[in-house]
């Protein structure tokens, strides 16, 4: 755990910016926290391949310092979401999917107020030629369709990634489906695949 | 000095009785400063003025009682060393005015109740009333109060794990918001509020403060007229980040011997923390009003001292850690003042510029404090409304659809999908069961928590309905199969200064008190709210048990859902079918009449223990207690939560079937299982009723010949009221 303040960060195989409320989120979602003293070291990191994951407000701290393409903005039904959804792994080709298989369907929780995912048309498009799209919201079937979107992401986007695949950013939390007895264990297979690599 | 006028007094919420003591207890008039004091420490909210009688016949020991009421909050051992600390609290009026900012400050103030005592909160709670769904401004407070429920909560990164909600038309003018928080401490560093050592420093820490909130306390001391929104000014505003940042601040600090003494800034701000920290260690203690952080300027003494605003503590430490405690705060990015010092004098005294503003004797302000002893009247009893009274429905099921989907029993996810339930990833139970359930992070041991009240049991019957609150939480954490461990209680009521009003309290808590003491269910915190009325109509009476209980083994939780096809349903407890002051009745004939049913707690105690044995020895495979809509209700709970249907054999015998169904007789659970044999050899040797109803299995609810429904028609109605109402202009 590296504190806000600091301006160095150690030599790390990976950067995890978890969710939470960085500075209580009162102007847009991870609008301060991009200019936190820490993330320039963050970004500078990312910008030399060093490979970082950013789970909700992490999500939003990455497109907020523009390292991920597009904007969070207030979910459609203006209202905070908690609740399991059903993603759809788009491509098992990445260091944080390679635990899943391409088109998996996975059923995680979402748990934000500003998730709902919007770029414009020709980033959107980049995006999918790319397949920077690492997770759609879909129903248990599989189908991504407006029922199956919680919050109003554009094309149903649930995580994207970087074009080279070394960060990822998700608004669903893997962090909180590890274990049957807390709803379900379907988060595990991210964090043991890049782990994996890094033993 | 001053010159205080009768109208002075009067805004004051002071009788000129009282004022008179003010004047004998100074030995002069009291200027404004002085005047505000007395006025909050002497408010209904601060003093317990019309209570405090009766609050003292709860039974508030056990063994593993550590701390009981009058600290911030409870504390109860749970062993390996730990302890858990909870509270209830009142935030009625603020949320009626402003209803998101009165809800979200509601829960930071029971959130600090709770860490201040030393624990880190693991969970939240809640028991909400709103007037009738077609009352005008129902949606409006709903969407508002779950909306700061939810805001507070979720930022700071505290799971809400349920509640209960109730709609009738007895809140329209005056709603309830009652949040509750459940922390871990260590058993052998709980913190309390009791000042020592004269000449160790006063320190205030948090945020800064503003004229917000003043008054807060004399307001929740005094009905609503229709100017009630004139008193918005009077709520505050929440910032729940800079309550993560003092409770980070304030456990970082706990882990060191800094803290001789230590009370947050709730209801009456500085002032009641003074004086509170001061009485209780029998000090004295002064204080420098210009040190005092703020953010506006020229506030004079009299706002200082009773402002409410948010995220504030107060501590007394010991001298020579004033610096390590100074780097923490800081490192926090939060205000630390020293603002005065502990003396002997016995005395409050405040001082800004230089001069002595305020000087009060400290034992006689707590110690003279009124303690009213207001008559009150018994409420007539109702007489037993017999089922041959009533009238049977065509089709049972068309009413169980009425019921499901009513606002009183439809789905609550439209509610708890705003609440981050999850954060920290260690709920076991989400809201919908019985009870929500916490992991004791980093054990494979579980907290337990519900909230419960039937007003409308409490007001046919205040003695009933007390019971009844205690044996329904008592019931829910066994379910789960978490051991009772104690409750605190919110006790909501109207202008006790109404002899009928009165009586209703005196009543519930007369019932509470004899059901927590057959169940060995102590309460160790409370929060008392009155004169919840709106020009002269009163609330129904609303004594809210928040309930604790304790798992030993997590893996062993029980829920509700069904499981498989082919299980036995087993009914524990006795069911004769009480329809008096029953949901049924409510909703289905329209009629509010008949005594509420009565509850036997050696029944309680016998089935309750009963039940958790049989989840310990895994020979149950769901549960769920029965309360509101009766069998069939709990029953399609059951249903829907596992996606499996039911096929129900009533018996034959002389309880009509509209009443076995709907009957809300107490002490009852439902359960399903593999091994039926298991369950009567155990219920036989409990002397508990244990009768199998039906058996598990198929996509529908059926209880005879033409009596069936999918359970997935019943989904949709159960889940629909609620986004449907919210959504309709």
């Amino acid at each position: 755990m590296v504190w806000h303040r600091e301006s160095e960060l150690p030599s790390v195989d990976l950067i995890l910016l978890p969710g939470g409320f960085s500075y209580g989120d009162y102007l847009r979602a991870g609008a301060m926290a991009a200019h936190s003293p820490i993330m320039h070291e963050v970004a500078s990191a990312a910008k030399q391949g060093v490979p970082v994951l950013g789970i909700c407000n992490g999500f939003q701290m990455l497109t907020e310092t523009q390292l991920l393409p597009g904007i969070l903005m207030r979910n459609a039904g203006l209202k905070f979401i908690c609740r399991h959804v059903h993603l759809r792994v788009e491509t098992s080709k990445s260091m944080f999917t390679r635990g899943y298989k391409t088109d998996q369907i996975i059923r995680i929780p979402v748990a934000h107020h500003d998730g709902n995912y919007f770029t414009d048309q020709p980033t959107l498009a980049r995006l999918e030629d790319n397949g920077q799209i690492a997770f759609r919201y879909v129903s248990a079937d599989g189908t991504a369709s407006d029922e199956s979107n919680p919050n109003g992401s554009v094309a149903n986007i649930a995580g994207i990634f970087n074009k080279t695949k070394t960060i990822l950013g998700l608004m669903p939390h893997p962090d909180r489906a590890m274990d049957p007895l807390y709803g379900g264990d379907d988060g595990r297979a991210m964090f043991e695949g890049f782990l994996g690599l890094m033993q | 000095m001053s010159n205080i006028s009768p109208e002075a007094i009067a805004e004051h919420g002071l009788t000129a009785d009282e004022f008179s003591t003010i004047v004998e207890i100074l030995g002069r008039t009291p200027n404004f400063t002085e005047l505000g004091v007395f006025s909050a420490m002497w408010s209904e909210h601060c003093s317990y003025k019309s209570s405090r009688r009766w609050l003292q016949t709860l039974p508030t020991e056990g063994p593993n009682v550590i701390c009981g009421p009058g600290e911030n909050a409870g504390v109860v051992d749970i062993g390996d060393g730990l302890a858990t600390v909870f509270k209830i609290e009142s935030h009625n009026h603020p949320s009626f005015i402003e209803p998101y900012q009165g809800a979200a400050t509601g829960v930071g103030g029971i959130l600090r109740d709770v860490f201040t005592m030393g624990a880190r909160p693991i969970a939240n709670m809640n028991a909400l009333r709103f007037g009738s769904p077609d009352h005008e401004k129902t949606k409006y407070l709903l969407a508002g109060v779950v909306a700061g429920i939810g805001g507070y909560g979720n930022c700071i990164g505290v799971p809400t794990l349920g509640g209960e909600t109730g709609f009738d038309a007895g809140y329209n003018g005056n709603i309830l918001v009652n949040a509750m928080t459940v922390g871990i401490a260590d058993a052998e560093r709980i913190f309390y509020s009791a000042a020592a050592g004269t000449g160790n420093p006063v320190v205030y820490v948090g945020s800064k403060t503003g004229r917000d909130g003043i008054h807060g306390a004399t307001m929740a001391s005094a009905e609503f007229n229709e100017n009630a929104e004139a008193k918005r000014p009077t709520v505050q505003v929440g910032d729940p980040f800079t309550e993560k940042l003092l409770l980070e601040a304030c456990l970082e600090l706990m882990a060191t011997d800094a803290i001789i003494a230590i009370q947050d800034m709730g209801a009456a701000g500085l002032t009641s923390s003074a004086v509170e920290m001061a009485s209780k260690g029998d000090v004295g203690i002064e204080l420098w009003l210009d040190r005092v952080p703020q953010r506006e300027e020229n506030m004079t003494p009299y706002e200082l001292m009773l402002s409410e605003s948010q995220e504030r503590m107060l501590m007394v430490l010991k001298p020579e850690r004033e610096a390590d405690a100074r780097a923490v705060f800081e490192k926090w990015e939060l205000d630390f003042a020293v603002i005065g010092k502990i003396t002997d004098s016995g005395r409050l005294i405040l001082k800004q510029h230089e001069n002595d503003v305020a000087d009060i004797p400290l034992a006689p302000l707590v110690a003279q404090a009124p303690n009213y002893d207001r008559p009150w009247e018994k409420s007539p009893s109702l007489p037993y409304l017999d089922a041959s009274q009533t009238s049977p429905p065509d089709n049972p099921m068309d009413a169980l659809k009425t019921l499901m989907g009513s606002a009183h029993l439809c789905s609550r996810r439209w509610i708890w999908e705003q609440y981050d339930h999850m954060v920290m990833a260690d709920s076991v139970q989400i809201p919908g069961g019985d009870s929500g359930v916490v992991r004791i992070h980093g054990s494979q041991r579980g907290i337990a928590i519900t909230t419960d009240c039937t007003p409308r049991y409490c007001k046919a019957d205040p003695i009933q309905g007390g019971r009844q609150a205690v044996a329904e939480a008592w019931r829910n954490l066994t379910a789960v199969g978490a051991q009772p461990l104690a409750l605190t209680n919110n006790l909501n009521f109207g202008n006790p200064e109404r002899p009928a009003i009165m009586g209703q309290l005196v009543g519930c808590i007369e019932g509470i008190a004899e059901a927590a003491r057959a169940l060995e269910f102590p309460v160790v915190s409370g929060n008392v709210s009155l004169y919840n009325e709106t020009n002269g109509a009163a609330i129904l009476p609303t004594p809210v048990i928040g309930g604790v209980g304790l798992l030993s083994d997590i893996n062993k939780v029980a829920t509700l859902a069904f499981k498989d096809s082919g299980e036995a349903i087993i009914v524990i407890g006795e069911t004769l079918g009480w329809l008096g002051a029953s949901l049924y009745l409510q909703e289905i004939e329209q009629r509010e009449e008949g005594a509420p049913p009565s509850v036997d707690l050696a029944a309680e105690r016998r089935n309750g223990d009963l039940v958790r044995r049989l989840i310990s020895d895994d020979l149950i495979t769901a549960s769920h207690d029965v309360s509101d809509g009766g069998l069939l209700v709990a029953i399609a709970e059951m249903a829907l939560a596992g996606h499996v249907g039911a096929a129900l054999q009533p018996p034959a015998g002389d309880v009509p079937l509209h009443a076995w169904l709907f009957g809300e007789d107490q002490a009852r659970y439902v359960i399903t299982t593999k091994d039926e044999s298991a369950i009567h050899k155990a219920a036989t040797e409990a002397g508990a009723p244990a009768l199998i109803v039906g058996k598990t299995g198929g996509s529908s609810l059926t209880a005879g010949t033409g009596c069936t429904i999918s359970v997935e028609e019943l989904r949709m109605i159960h889940e629909s009221w609620l986004p449907d109402y919210m959504a309709a202009q």
